[in-house]
């Protein structure tokens, strides 16, 4: 292994090469070669310079503003702060909404991913669901929740057309898509999309010669999912489960475009304390925004541990 | 054993369905801008929207700026990890997941108190800081993106060799990484690229809470004030990353798929 060690003595040529072999390594050299390495240090700087200007220490000092109070002094008053009715009510929907999606979306695009790697559809299929996956997944935002407004609306083509053709007006029957329910099924939009493209190389991973010998053993099709097939998905699907609750719990352009501040979501709030201080206590605001990182880090953790778990399967 | 393929057609449908309503409700209601008759109209309002022109080339060139930041930060990073300090590589890959667990929404209200206009660094104080800001801010979005896209072009050449013939040759370090490394992965990180500009070029949270005229916020304000523009945006936004995502499959073809210069 050539490390940097090696590069630092004058070995830059591996193992097969001893040092000086062929090339002397004569005074100026050996200078330009202690170059090299403070130019490796010049190469790496900038990019861990600017990770701590604007990724680090922004959100460093955001946190630490959750534990001072407004003349400066330390204090644990801003979390207890953040017990007030519209905080409280504001983080149980947003756990619910990303929860709900994340559920769903990873159970709708585990039976996806299913149904094209293993279902025996056309090849054709599977590369078109899995390049519109890739755009759909990135389509979310404002023009995400305009088409949900043209599509389930109430004067959305969907519902227009159940209202027309089968007297069926969704709106008497409670659902309304500035709600739990419209927010949930416009987040699906891009929770699936996400959940098909990371589930699919694990689903790809499952091996037919397993499915083979389990038959070969008199397993049936719902043994072989449950003790075989389940098993060895676990890990991938309850990680990403993680990855799209972080998703959808960090996500606003879309719940804002859509609810405008009708739906009381955290994102949302936060937004509006950033914009015109509603709380008036702008350490409350940055409390607020501690909670958001705690619940998407545990989110995320979890995420890296179990990826790490799922792919022992994938060698 | 022939297994029913009923249920993986079923739910193929049922996904398309789902996925495809949307966009045709969309392209429909994107229409009916005129009474009892189908028309552009609404995407000749949009289209001649010296906002929408100025909003959307306002975006784009942000995209490109940060694409440009993003890559001469990012390239030379994973360069030198790879070839030098490996030991540092779990560190690096850590920070580049970062983004990924802080929300968009807590880095920008992290940057105005920290850059606010009596800081240290007062980025917000100007227009042009405030730009700057901006596009740093995209950098760190995309960097997850970005530093993936890069690596993964530089796991498909053999860096160490390269490195080796052209420093024999006489090559400086700045030189090897221009002009032999960079065009080797030049295919990943356009990749990358496409992939940013996709992310960049509808980005809200961050534009609006340093109140920069980009596209984002333009769409968040027609969508307040309009009917049928909406619709007509969002079919053109879907068109935006639908060309982003098709460029990346396009020069997936071109990628090299392994080091060849083993031998």
């Amino acid at each position: 292994m050539s490390s940097s060690g090696d590069i630092l003595n004058g070995n830059r040529f591996g193992p097969g090469l001893p040092p000086g072999s062929g090339l002397a390594v004569s005074g100026p050299r050996r200078d330009w070669l202690g170059a090299i390495a403070s130019a490796g240090t010049l190469g790496i700087a900038p990019f861990l310079i600017f990770a701590l200007l604007f990724l680090l220490l922004p959100t460093l000092g955001l946190v630490s503003g959750a534990f001072f109070d407004t003349h400066g002094h330390f204090t644990f008053a801003n979390f207890g702060q953040l017990t007030q009715p519209t905080i409280v009510s504001a983080y149980l929907i947003s756990i619910e909404v990303s929860a709900a999606s994340a559920l769903l979306g990873a159970a709708a695009g585990l039976i996806i991913a299913l149904a094209i790697g293993r279902g025996g559809l056309p090849s054709w299929i599977r590369s078109t669901a899995l390049t519109f996956s890739g755009v759909a997944s990135n389509f979310a935002g404002i023009p995400l929740a305009f088409a949900f407004i043209a599509t389930l609306g109430r004067l959305g083509l969907v519902t227009v057309l159940l209202r027309t053709y089968f007297d069926f007006n969704i709106y008497r029957y409670g659902f309304n898509l500035l709600s739990f329910w419209g927010l949930t099924i416009t987040y699906l939009y891009f929770q699936i999309p996400l959940m098909v493209l990371i589930v699919m190389p694990a689903v790809d991973g499952l091996k037919r010669e397993w499915s083979e010998a389990a038959e070969t053993l008199g397993a049936s099709t719902m043994q072989f999912w449950r003790y075989i097939g389940l098993p060895v998905l676990w890990p991938t699907i309850l990680g990403t489960l993680a990855l799209l609750f972080a998703n959808a719990f960090g996500a606003i352009a879309t719940a804002y475009a859509l609810t405008g501040s009708s739906l009381n979501i955290v994102p949302i709030l936060l937004y509006a304390q950033i914009r015109g201080d509603v709380l008036h206590n702008e350490n409350l605001g940055a409390a607020l925004a501690l909670g958001m990182i705690v619940i998407t880090g545990g989110a995320n953790i979890l995420y890296i541990v179990l990826r790490m778990r799922a792919e022992r399967w994938l060698r | 054993m022939r297994r029913s393929r009923f249920l993986p057609w079923l739910v193929f449908i049922l996904g398309a369905a789902y996925f495809l309503l949307p966009l045709i409700a969309t392209f429909d209601f994107s229409l009916k801008l005129k009474r009892n008759v189908y028309s552009f109209a609404a995407y000749a309002n949009v289209l001649g929207d010296p906002l929408f022109r100025q909003t959307f080339g306002y975006s784009a060139l942000i995209a490109v700026c940060t694409i440009i930041v993003g890559a001469v930060l990012i390239v030379p990073a994973a360069y030198f990890v790879r070839l030098k300090f490996p030991a540092l590589r779990p560190f690096v890959e850590f920070i580049t997941l970062l983004p990924l667990v802080v929300p968009p929404i807590i880095l920008v209200f992290g940057y105005i108190r920290m850059f606010g206009s009596s800081s240290w660094l007062p980025f917000t104080a100007s227009r042009q800081g405030t730009n700057v800001l901006l596009t740093f801010g995209y950098v760190t979005l995309a960097m997850p993106y970005m530093y993936r896209a890069v690596d993964t072009g530089l796991r498909t050449i053999d860096v160490q060799t390269l490195t080796e013939a052209a420093t024999i040759m006489g090559a400086s370090t700045p030189r090897i990484l221009l002009r032999v490394i960079f065009p080797n992965i030049l295919v990943a990180v356009l990749s990358g690229a496409f992939l940013t500009f996709a992310i960049v070029i509808g980005e809200f949270v961050m534009a609006s809470l340093l109140n920069r005229p980009a596209f984002g916020p333009y769409m968040q304000n027609v969508g307040a004030n309009k009917a049928y523009e909406p619709a007509a945006l969002a079919i053109i936004a879907f068109a935006v990353t639908w060309a982003a995502m098709g460029m990346i499959q396009l020069l997936a073809r071109f990628a090299p798929k392994a080091a060849s210069h083993d031998e």
